[in-house]
């Protein structure tokens, strides 16, 4: 009979080698798929790989993608760790694009002060939309992944409503698009003539920060301590109420950033097509990462070379770039299997 | 007399732990033999082998001549083999019938055999003097009589040898003798028993030989009638050990009063109208059956629950309504029942939990940030201070032995010179040597002159400590005795709740 065995420890090279098995074992899984569409799936992960990072441009429209994904990453770890079950990314992305456009379409402001007043708005937003579940779970026990899961449905349907009327933009003839922030607030380029802005420095320095909170901050012990043991951190007087409402915020605010650079660095105007499902990804980057900060920039970049490798890769072999989502879902499916296998061993 | 059991050879590796090294066992027919060793000394993986819940490495089990294949519990009830695991496997919310049915029930078969086995069952439990009620609801049962079921379970299976794993840990002392009495009577009608132990005093009473285990080898085999309870310890520790003796001194003024104290928890009275003081230098131990308030009291006096009527004063302050925070401003220490649900948190480090309490105090923390470095240098006194083995501050605290883990978190309670000490179960699950360590740190906070309640089950370790004792009763205490009143005979009488209504302290 084969059993589990909880190891005593876990070794440094197994927390390196978990995701990467997990992303070989899923991108072998997507090859069946890929080979039932008629084509190598050598040939098309070739391709792949060059449309995300064959050329200067492909690399900048990598990382391009690769921003959003580290702060909704970022948001999810920061919430798993607590054993807050945030699957709202989503939403609270549409809700700090939103809210940034909003405000940023008509703030007189110059754009050194607005474009830091604006990110500040777009994280409100979020940390506003996560702090509702949160505070069901902790009043009356509601399960906050069916919340934050349905809210999602319900801010894109806000955010089709507002962008077919009160904040629909009359310039974009008749394309469902929001009104634009003001060229004031647009993020500068990183490098002239890409997409790639500013923005991706700010993740990673959101990364930095959320690593020092984590690590070296009061609340974050007391965060790890919640999460891990809830009844010897209630002992020890850390109060959960407070720790989980904590956590909420600042996942919350996170993803909401993710949505406010999104409008400020790429899209100006928000639609609701704008997101491929950055804070749904976010969970699996998070995944990926164990829920490391420093592991989320690296996930993200690999989940983003998978997004834009797959339009390379549809384009040049006629596979639908749908296998990106088959991938990156299985990543996580694999992950899971993997991260018990780093925290158990088989003995017969 | 026939062998009706032989282990032999058996090893059993887990990674780098080897749990039984080259054992041999055997088992006479009508024979109680105690498998006595402390914790991790291999006890229940021996159990566990023979029972077919694990295979061993190498090794044969013969069960009445017959070599058992490894790996297969199915073969071992077959043979006749039956266990009883300290952790009950019953359906609370089934009758005893269908609890005592289940799983020896054939999946295809029709209709089930309800009133043939109802007739089994009640012969059984005629038989070996095991009365039961088949109807009533396993979930309304006590402690006592879930057992009764569990070990009806096995004998309805045919069980000829019965393992029991520390039957006694959930039992009240009164409980235990009648469960060894008939474990006797059982044996009288052919079933020869292996019951697995670390207390001294009931492998004394109840068996006619001991097989002592220690580091997963079998040191030594006795017949009971030829040993006594300190070559029993010393073999099972390996060295002498023996407990601390507490002296009489000098008691100083009450440091905790509680007067008329009343909780209430799911709309239930969990604690009524208790009274007690606790004074400078003092020990009062608290006894009782588990399960009669113990949990609200160590609740109470850890600041998670608070009195809806009554005062609790510590030094002249109400402290009723403050939390665990507020309860160490004041002075107070605790030492939580179960050290690994509250105690600590097994994922982090021994600095970080050493810390846990006072994360927030400008001693570890400065501007929300915690003082890594002042933390990990307190760790590290406190390692060498309460002799915390195999551990440096880094060290992951789920890695440490019960008994370390208990010493740290008597370190983190104690180096902050509290007035107050609840100590709440504070050896259970250790060993000998662990348990020896826990009551010298206690009786030095006491000479210290720090006031400590203690709370426990084990009625040695309460005589031992204590300088008075009262009796907790389905939320109601006794009037305070003093140790040297304490007879084993007092004090079952007053855990039965047979008290003078002008000693009741209420």
């Amino acid at each position: 009979m084969m059993r589990l065995e909880r190891r005593t420890h876990v070794p440094l090279y197994l927390v390196v080698i978990a995701p990467l098995a997990a992303i070989f074992i899923a991108l072998l899984l997507a090859a069946g798929l890929i080979a039932a569409a008629g084509v190598n799936p050598l040939t098309a992960y070739g391709e792949m790989l060059t449309g995300a990072l064959g050329s200067r441009l492909s690399i900048t429209e990598m990382l391009t993608r690769a921003t959003p994904l580290i702060f909704t990453g970022l948001a999810a770890a920061v919430a798993f760790r607590a054993r807050l079950w945030n699957i709202g990314g989503e939403g609270q992305f549409f809700v700090g694009a939103l809210v940034t456009a909003w405000i940023g379409h008509s703030l007189g402001v110059p754009g050194w002060i607005g474009i830091p007043l604006l990110m500040l708005a777009g994280m409100a937003a979020g940390a506003a939309l996560l702090a509702g579940p949160a505070y069901l779970r902790l009043r009356f026990g509601v399960d906050e992944v069916v919340t934050t899961l349905l809210l999602n449905f319900i801010v894109i349907l806000f955010v089709g409503l507002m962008i077919e009327g009160p904040m629909r933009d009359p310039l974009a003839f008749g394309w469902p698009s929001s009104v634009p922030v003001d060229g004031d607030f647009r993020l500068p380029d990183l490098i002239p003539r890409t997409r790639l802005h500013i923005g991706l420095l700010f993740a990673i320095a959101a990364a930095g920060a959320v690593w020092l909170i984590l690590a070296r901050t009061v609340f974050g012990a007391e965060t790890r301590a919640a999460g891990l043991n809830a009844s010897a951190a209630a002992f020890a007087g850390i109060s959960l109420p407070r720790t989980i409402m904590g956590v909420a915020l600042l996942s919350g605010a996170l993803a909401g950033l993710a949505g406010s650079v999104e409008v400020m660095g790429v899209t100006a105007g928000v639609t609701t097509t704008m997101s491929p499902g950055f804070g749904y990804a976010g969970i699996v980057v998070a995944m990926l990462a164990a829920l490391h900060p420093a592991g989320v920039v690296a996930a993200a970049v690999f989940v983003a070379t998978v997004f834009v490798g797959a339009d390379a890769m549809s384009r040049a072999t006629g596979v639908p770039s749908f296998i990106a989502d088959v991938i990156v879902a299985l990543c996580l499916l694999t992950m899971i299997v993997a991260l018990l296998f780093t925290t158990y061993r088989v003995r017969r | 007399m026939t062998k009706v059991l032989e282990l032999h050879g058996i090893t059993k590796r887990f990674g780098t732990l080897t749990a039984n090294d080259d054992v041999t066992l055997t088992l006479a027919e009508g024979e109680i033999l105690a498998l006595l060793g402390e914790n991790g000394a291999g006890k229940t993986t021996l159990m566990n082998i023979l029972f077919g819940h694990y295979a061993a490495d190498a090794g044969t089990v013969r069960v009445f001549g017959e070599e058992l294949p490894p790996g297969l519990p199915r073969a071992a009830i077959e043979v006749g083999v039956g266990m009883v695991h300290q952790h009950f496997t019953l359906a609370g919310n089934l009758t005893v019938l269908e609890n005592v049915m289940l799983g020896s029930e054939s999946l295809t078969r029709a209709r089930s055999a309800r009133s043939e086995a109802r007739k089994k069952l009640l012969q059984i439990a005629e038989r070996f003097g095991l009365p039961v009620n088949p109807e009533a609801k396993v979930r309304s049962l006590s402690v006592g009589e879930r057992q009764r079921v569990e070990i009806l379970k096995a004998l309805y299976r045919d069980a000829r040898i019965l393992i029991l794993d520390e039957p006694t840990a959930v039992l009240a002392r009164p409980e235990a003798m009648r469960l060894f009495e008939t474990l006797r009577d059982m044996t009288k009608e052919g079933l020869s028993l292996i019951f697995i132990s670390h207390k001294l005093h009931e492998v004394m009473a109840a068996s006619d030989r001991v097989a002592v285990l220690r580091g997963g080898k079998m040191v030594a085999e006795r017949k009971t009638s030829e040993t006594n309870p300190g070559e029993l310890a010393e073999l099972m520790v390996g060295r002498k050990v023996e407990r601390p003796v507490r002296h009489d001194h000098e008691i100083g003024a009450p440091v905790l009063i509680a007067n008329n104290v009343r909780v209430e928890e799911d709309d239930e009275m969990r604690l009524d109208d208790v009274s007690f003081t606790v004074h400078a230098g003092e020990i009062l131990g608290i006894v009782g059956v588990s399960g009669n308030g113990q949990a609200s009291l160590g609740g109470l006096l850890s600041g998670l629950v608070h009195p809806s009527a009554g005062q609790l004063a510590l030094l002249d302050e109400d402290i009723g309504q403050l939390g665990p925070r507020g309860m160490i401003r004041a002075g107070a220490g605790r030492v939580p029942e179960d050290r690994h649900a509250e105690g600590v948190v097994g994922e982090l480090s021994l600095w970080e939990n050493a810390v846990l309490e006072r994360l927030r105090t400008p001693e570890f923390s400065r501007r929300g940030f915690v003082r890594q470095r002042a933390a990990r240098e307190y760790t590290s006194g406190l390692i060498e201070r309460f002799d915390i083995r195999g551990a440096n501050p880094d060290t992951r605290t789920r890695l440490l032995s019960g008994g370390n883990m208990q010493k740290l978190i008597l370190g983190r309670v104690l180096t902050n010179g509290p007035r107050f000490v609840l100590a709440n179960q504070p050896t259970r699950g250790l060993d000998e040597g662990a348990i020896a360590a826990v009551h010298a740190e206690l009786l030095a906070a006491r000479a210290e002159g720090a006031a400590i309640l203690l709370i426990s089950e084990e009625l040695e370790e309460a005589v031992a400590l204590s300088d008075r004792i009262q009796a907790i009763v389905k939320g109601r205490l006794s009037k305070p005795i003093s140790a040297d009143e304490a007879d084993p005979q007092r004090l079952g009488l007053m855990m039965a709740g047979v008290w003078k209504e002008d000693d009741d302290a209420a």
